[in-house]
């Protein structure tokens, strides 16, 4: 009698533990999901159903307004000015130029490395061509066309061309010096950095920011935690102070004393700026990269030595990859403040996306519009610094494997 | 280059009175030894004794700051082209075997080769190919670290040495930090190497081990080498106190 109980009790586990073997289905579909979470009984019905009230209670105002009272005709008649600011009409060609170095670079990277490279190419290429849809002069939509067709015709070009890769990351960094020289072109006929800005300017220093911060922020990573107290001390005592002080005092300081401790060089504004956003910034990439190497067990450097790596090589091999990857997120976050950071360019009177916000405002024919035109700066921002988010979270994931 | 050549039954290691100090902590406390090309030594002792403090300072992964050490001729002191040289010879199998997590096990054991001894990559994976069909794992080749056993790991770490070609292998606690399963398939290895002809230095406490492929025995104790004697006469016949104490203690379980 037991024995049998037994047998039938060991036959219901069996079965049992068959049946759990495959994994509960998440259901993807919309309705078959918001019947099982949003409506899965009585309460949470009636819950479902109050917080839609409450939702839309707070957002009628909102959405009256954005749909009815906002006058969204003050964006696309100042489209130019926030795109580039003051930059000169006759000379806009040159910014067309950046467009066109970017758009191919970027199509050529997509055809080679496929992925995220291609996702990012395809949005930009979309993009573009809204700007052809839109209805600007002519001559601006042809502009937006040739892109569209740049970035195609570039990825069409690239495809598969896995061995030029290398190429293409050194034109990648000889396209920083390149479009800044396109940009200002020399002399009286060029584009002085003071007429540079709006998203223009915006990008460019923040551009400069991150890569300029991000190697000096490993190498004071690296030096405070050098074995030469001289060293040491120099980088700690650097971190420390910069990082003491608010980016608004250096900007400032920037600003008034580089002129006067050295009144012979002529640096202009928005070279201070930059030179004030990088090293202001470098500090933080220090200390953040410095979280990342603290990790990184003794023993790794010890068996990089044992196969007779050098000190450069063990960093570069062994202990930058996985610290660094440890840190993406702190690092990504400190990219993307430092590119909302790039707005306080505009209290010392250079004209940035914010700037021309600003201006926008002040302009007598636009009274009034604040909402309107701070709103689409906001989202400007938001997209670029999603936009970096989202790409860090995919990395996350790509370097996932064998992370343990 | 010529030095070391002439004199062919020179020991490949020579230790004169080496000392060691970790802060005020006396470590090493006048160590005098040599060891032959092709010799096989277990150096055994109680934990704390500074066995692993003395095989690292043969690589200079520490360093000594009294006596002389001369590793295939090459005296070891601050110069740094001098311990690029030593540990292009000396390989180093650590407990914890310190693979790369980021890397799978070939980049593993072609770094080296590849960026040290500027081996062409091709190259280099054969190399590296071959090694793990030396130490029977030839099939782990593409995985990282972190997915095969600790047994495997330290074959692959074992493979990540012998890559560079060393004239001398240094082992600290190979086994100490795997399961008992596990400790055989690391040890066939290592008996492999000996018959092979290597210069072994192994740090253990696998009594087995010694007994059967060791040359000779140094026992440690608080910085000094206590005995030094072929398997037999050290199992059998110690001289020391703690010699004595240590053996019946280890030989119990
Ligand atoms: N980096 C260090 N700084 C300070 N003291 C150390 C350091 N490394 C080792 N020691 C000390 O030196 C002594 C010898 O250490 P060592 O690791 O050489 O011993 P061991 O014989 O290998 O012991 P075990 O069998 O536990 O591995 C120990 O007391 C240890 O605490
Ligand atoms: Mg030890």
């Amino acid at each position: 009698m037991r024995d049998e109980l037994l047998e039938e009790h060991q036959k219901l586990a069996e079965l049992a533990r068959r049946e759990e073997i495959r994994p509960p289905q998440s259901s993807k579909a919309v309705l078959p999901w918001m019947k099982a979470n949003l409506f899965s009984t009585w309460y949470n019905s009636l819950l479902t159903l109050v917080a839609l009230g409450f939702l839309l209670l707070v957002f009628k105002g909102f959405l009256t307004w954005a749909f009815t009272g906002a006058k969204w005709s003050v964006i696309p008649a100042n489209l130019q000015l926030f795109a580039v600011g003051s930059y000169p009409r006759e000379q806009i060609w040159r910014v067309w130029g950046v467009v066109y170095i970017l758009s191919v670079l970027l199509g050529l990277s997509a055809g080679m490395w496929g992925g995220l490279v291609l996702r990012f190419a395809l949005v930009l290429g979309g993009v573009w061509f809204i700007g052809v849809l839109l209805p600007f002069e002519f001559s601006t939509r042809g502009g937006f066309l040739g892109a569209v067709v740049a970035i195609a015709a570039a990825l069409f070009l690239g495809r598969g061309r896995t061995s030029f890769r290398p190429w293409i990351l050194g034109g990648w960094l000889l396209s920083f010096p390149l479009i800044i020289v396109v940009l200002r072109g020399f002399g009286e006929n060029g584009v002085l950095t003071s007429n540079w800005g709006g998203l223009l300017l915006t990008l460019i220093l923040a551009i400069v920011g991150i890569v300029a911060s991000f190697p000096l922020g490993v190498f004071l990573a690296l030096c405070r935690q050098s074995s030469l107290p001289a060293i040491r001390w120099v980088s700690t005592a650097y971190i420390e102070t910069v990082r003491g002080v608010p980016l608004i005092t250096i900007l400032f300081m920037g600003n008034v004393l580089i002129p006067i401790f050295m009144p012979d060089v002529d640096i202009n504004q928005v070279l201070r700026m930059m030179l004030g956003i990088t090293l202001f910034s470098a500090a933080y990439m220090a200390e953040n990269v410095r979280g990342g190497l603290q990790g990184i067990l003794r023993g790794q450097q010890e068996a990089a030595q044992a196969v007779g790596l050098n000190y450069v090589q063990t960093m570069l091999f062994i202990v930058l990859p996985q610290a660094l990857r440890a840190v993406i997120p702190a690092i990504v976050g400190q990219f993307i403040a430092l590119f909302k950071d790039t707005s306080l360019v505009s209290i010392i009177g250079l004209i940035d996306l914010l700037g021309v916000a600003k201006s926008v405002i002040a302009n007598p024919d636009w009274l009034g519009l604040q909402a309107e035109v701070y709103l689409f700066a906001a989202v400007i921002y938001f997209i670029f610094s999603y936009s970096m988010s989202y790409v860090s979270q995919k990395i996350e994931t790509a370097l996932g494997v064998g992370n343990t | 280059m010529a030095e070391h050549e002439n004199a062919p039954n020179a020991p490949i290691i020579m230790c004169e009175d080496v000392h060691k100090w970790f802060d005020d902590f006396h470590v090493l406390k006048g160590v005098t030894t040599s060891f032959q090309k092709g010799e096989k030594a277990v150096i055994c002792g109680p934990s704390g004794s500074g066995k692993s403090t003395f095989i690292r300072t043969l690589n200079r992964l520490e360093a000594h700051q009294r006596g002389k050490i001369i590793v295939d001729g090459i005296e070891l002191s601050d110069d740094l082209r001098n311990i690029d040289l030593i540990r292009r010879e000396v390989g180093m199998v650590f407990q914890q075997f310190n693979l790369f997590p980021h890397l799978t096990n070939l980049q593993n054991i072609t770094l080296g080769p590849i960026r040290v001894r500027k081996l062409a990559k091709s190259e280099a994976e054969a190399v590296a190919l071959a090694l793990l069909e030396r130490v029977n794992i030839a099939d782990q080749a593409h995985k990282f670290p972190a997915e095969i056993s600790g047994g495997q790991q330290q074959r692959v770490a074992i493979a990540r040495a012998l890559a560079m070609e060393p004239k001398i292998m240094l082992f600290d606690e190979p086994t100490s930090a795997l399961d008992p399963e596990m400790i055989t398939e690391v040890l066939d290895v290592m008996r492999e190497l000996a018959r092979s002809g290597m210069t072994m230095l192994v740090v253990t406490h696998e009594m087995g081990f010694a007994r059967e492929v060791a040359d000779r025995i140094l026992f440690f104790d608080e910085g000094a080498i206590v005995e030094d004697a072929a398997p037999a006469d050290f199992f059998d016949n110690p001289q020391h106190e703690r010699t004595k104490l240590f053996i019946s203690q280890t030989l119990q379980h």
